[in-house]
């Protein structure tokens, strides 16, 4: 007996076709390549430049920040201190903007073609992937410069990355989403990227809220993923600096509350998505 | 009464009632006032907003601004059918096909699909031109809906269907479209679908790849008792591979029945003859044009249809003053390039005295229509030795459609710029 599929107007309480997604695995694996190969083809520097910016920005940040303006830094050396934030935080912003416009970029796929769209925004949540594992080789040397041995808390990394693939995603198909049909919301992205990296623990240490804020303060904190994941890399890597658990549990919290409304609203808006392209 | 969700055995496809709204821009209100332009410049967010909210959400169907491109289609496809859509530009088509193949959703009603469906509205969706033709058939073939497992073991067929192994590792930027376009359709080819939505594909790559894909489609529904529905201009096409038509008009179905019903039908609603301008012209006026009409043999239908091969006649009105000075008729036929394939001169083509009337027509048969498919327009002239008395360019514009010039069933309209002359062949050996 053959399946019988059923087309008709879309409701509101239509659930998440999760089998469906991951029958087109296959699909994702080569988006995924395809962003992969495509991104440094025809460039000399090649994969390099998946160095180039966190490094820069940390050359920049140390001299600005750590020197002149002298931002505390929990006593740990500046350059590592902002290089361990810069490498979630590099992720979190170029996939923010890839999967944000993922969407309007992809216009010509989804409305000739059905497959779940889903696909289109959680491709460079992956993708970018690649740029991300680069980055930690200077993490690693810094590392090594500044004598930092490495320790059991390295394990803690898997942990912070599920946090932050959980919160990227979810902004992502969150904006990805309403991005399609209001354009405005793709500028908006571009302009509140930057302004979003001074909200999260790049150039200065959580620790300062706490300070001058309160415990609660902190944890209402917390609740930005990008603070529990940056907090959390720094202690994964400065053998002396604790474990912050309040602030990634709390930012867990967060990051799956984000995952879980960006699913939803994706899910809603889906079946406007070819109309409105 | 069938009950819900049940379709019967030998029903692929079960349309219920589809209809499909969209919205569509109305003309924005024009300002004359300095004022009124920096009042409605401030506002303008307000109102794009509620523009752009409105592409999603519709309260009441009254609104002026909606559009039904489909509106309550109701049809059935059988198992191994192959079913045509066909309608002029806009009539809906496309939606109706978008609608099946889940890439948007209907406003109204049902659809109820046996089995695995493919569509390809577009060829070579998703190429990318930084990628080898190698890794875009494998990104194209997973967009369609296959597995890597599948694209593997049909690499090669498919390669080879395609006629560009040589290229098959060279990014796709380096290809010329019409191979861009082969290596597209050699990997739609290799679907193995229970039912194939196909909307306009083969109109584009050159004539002879076209044959080789109608080939493969025609392998595709007749050996495996696949189901296609395949919405073409080309009506050729449609009536030697469709089994059944659905005709579209304005969004609604006009009628569903036979290709060589349905295609008349379509081609008399569609004929186009552009209403002539008899005035304005060039000379003295002394003898006048009133009247140009494309006739085909000798029927004074008005939907007449003309055809690559049809024997047509051009039926000229005139009114004159002036008798017995040696008068003579130019017609020349221009086609959208501004060629001339031929043109008709009653001093050459006429053997005989012409004697004009006051009023008077002028009847030219064509016994055997040479022009080619596409849009052509007439240009007359009278004349009364050298003095011209009435010329205009572009009095009536016409379309021929595809017609069996040669009687063989066969044409290519891949030819342009031509026109068809009987011919006779013989093989000797
Ligand atoms: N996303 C959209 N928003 C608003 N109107 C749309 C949209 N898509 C299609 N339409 C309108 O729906 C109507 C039907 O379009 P459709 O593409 O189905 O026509 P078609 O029969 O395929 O025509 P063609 O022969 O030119 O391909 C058109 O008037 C078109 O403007
Ligand atoms: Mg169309």
């Amino acid at each position: 007996m053959d399946n019988i599929t059923i087309i008709e107007p879309r409701k509101s309480s239509n659930k998440i076709n999760f089998k469906e997604i991951y029958r087109y695995k296959d699909l994702l694996y080569f988006m995924v390549l395809r962003d992969v190969t495509v991104i440094y083809k025809q460039s000399v520097l090649g994969f390099a430049w998946a160095l180039i910016n966190p490094v820069f920005s940390m050359l920049v940040f140390s001299i600005v920040f750590g020197k002149l303006a002298g931002v505390p830094s929990d006593g740990i050396p500046y350059p590592i201190f902002s290089y361990a934030a810069l490498i979630p935080w590099t992720y979190f912003a170029n996939t923010l903007n890839a999967s944000g416009s993922s969407l309007i970029s992809s216009a010509g796929l989804f409305t000739k073609v059905y497959f779940p769209r889903l696909i289109i925004p959680l491709t460079p949540v992956l993708s970018k992937l690649i740029d991300f594992s680069i980055s930690f080789v200077i993490l690693i040397l810094l590392m090594f410069y500044y004598q930092y041995m490495p320790t059991m808390k390295l394990f803690l990394i898997p942990l912070l990355i599920l946090i932050l693939l959980l919160a990227t995603a979810g902004l992502g198909f969150w904006l990805s989403s309403l991005a399609i049909q209001y354009r405005d919301v793709k500028f908006g992205i571009t302009f509140a990227v930057p302004l979003l990296m001074y909200a999260a623990p790049v150039v200065f240490p959580a620790s300062l809220i706490l300070e001058k804020y309160g415990t609660t303060a902190y944890h209402i904190y917390g609740l930005y993923p990008l603070t529990g994941v940056i907090e959390g890399f720094r202690a994964a890597v400065i053998s002396t600096k604790e474990i912050p658990w309040d602030l990634i549990g709390i930012s867990l919290i967060g990051a799956i509350l984000l995952f879980i409304i960006g699913l939803n609203v994706f899910n809603k808006l889906e079946s406007n998505f070819a109309d409105v392209a | 009464m069938l009950p819900k969700n049940k379709i019967e055995e030998d029903i692929a496809i079960q349309v219920n009632g589809i209809s499909k709204a969209y919205r569509i821009g109305l003309e924005e209100v024009k300002h004359d006032t300095l004022g009124s332009a920096l009042v409605s410049f401030f506002k303008k967010p307000l109102r794009n907003l509620k523009r752009l909210k409105g592409l999603s959400k519709f309260n009441g169907f009254e609104s002026s601004d909606i559009y039904w491109a489909n509106k309550d289609i109701t049809f059935n496809v059988k198992k191994g059918e192959v079913l045509g859509i066909i309608g002029k530009n806009g009539a809906g088509k496309s939606t109706l096909l978008k609608i099946l193949s889940k890439i948007t959703d209907p406003t109204e009603g049902q659809i109820l699909i046996k089995g695995k469906v493919a569509s390809l509205l577009e060829v070579g969706t998703g190429f990318n031109p930084e990628l080898t033709g190698r890794e875009n058939v494998y990104l194209n073939g997973t967009i369609l809906g296959m597995t890597k497992k599948e694209i593997d073991s049909k690499f090669n067929e498919i390669v080879e269907f395609s006629g560009i192994p040589k290229f098959i590792d060279t990014p796709v930027k380096r290809y010329s479209s019409g191979m861009k376009v082969r290596l597209a359709f050699a990997v739609a080819a290799f679907l193995e679908p229970d039912i194939l939505i196909i909307d306009e594909v083969l109109a584009v790559g050159d004539a002879e790849f076209q044959k080789k894909c109608l080939g493969k489609m025609k392998e595709i529904s007749g050996n495996n008792g696949r189901t296609v529905l395949f919405v073409s201009h080309d009506l050729a096409a449609v009536g030697a591979l469709c089994d059944r038509v659905v005709l579209l008009n304005k969004g609604s179905i006009s009628d569903v029945g036979l290709p060589p019903d349905m295609i008349k039908k379509y081609l008399s609603s569609n004929n186009y003859v552009n209403e002539a301008d008899y005035s304005d012209y060039k000379g003295s006026g002394d003898w006048l044009l009133t009247g140009i009409n494309l006739l085909a043999n000798d029927k004074r239908d008005e939907n007449v249809i003309w055809q690559t091969g049809n024997s047509v006649i051009i039926n000229l009105k005139y009114i004159t003053k002036v008798f017995g000075k040696s008068p003579y008729v130019i017609l020349l036929i221009k086609d959208s390039f501004g060629n001339t394939p031929f043109f008709c001169f009653s001093k050459v083509a006429f053997n005989g005295e012409i004697s004009l009337k006051d009023i008077g027509e002028i009847n030219i048969e064509i016994p055997k229509l040479p022009l080619l498919p596409g849009s052509y327009s007439i240009d007359v002239t009278f004349k009364y030795g050298r003095d011209t008395s009435y010329a205009k360019e572009s009095i009536i514009d016409f379309e021929v459609h595809k017609g069996d010039f040669f009687g063989t069933g066969r044409l290519d309209d891949g030819l342009v710029n031509s026109v068809l002359v009987e011919q006779k062949w013989s093989f000797n050996d």
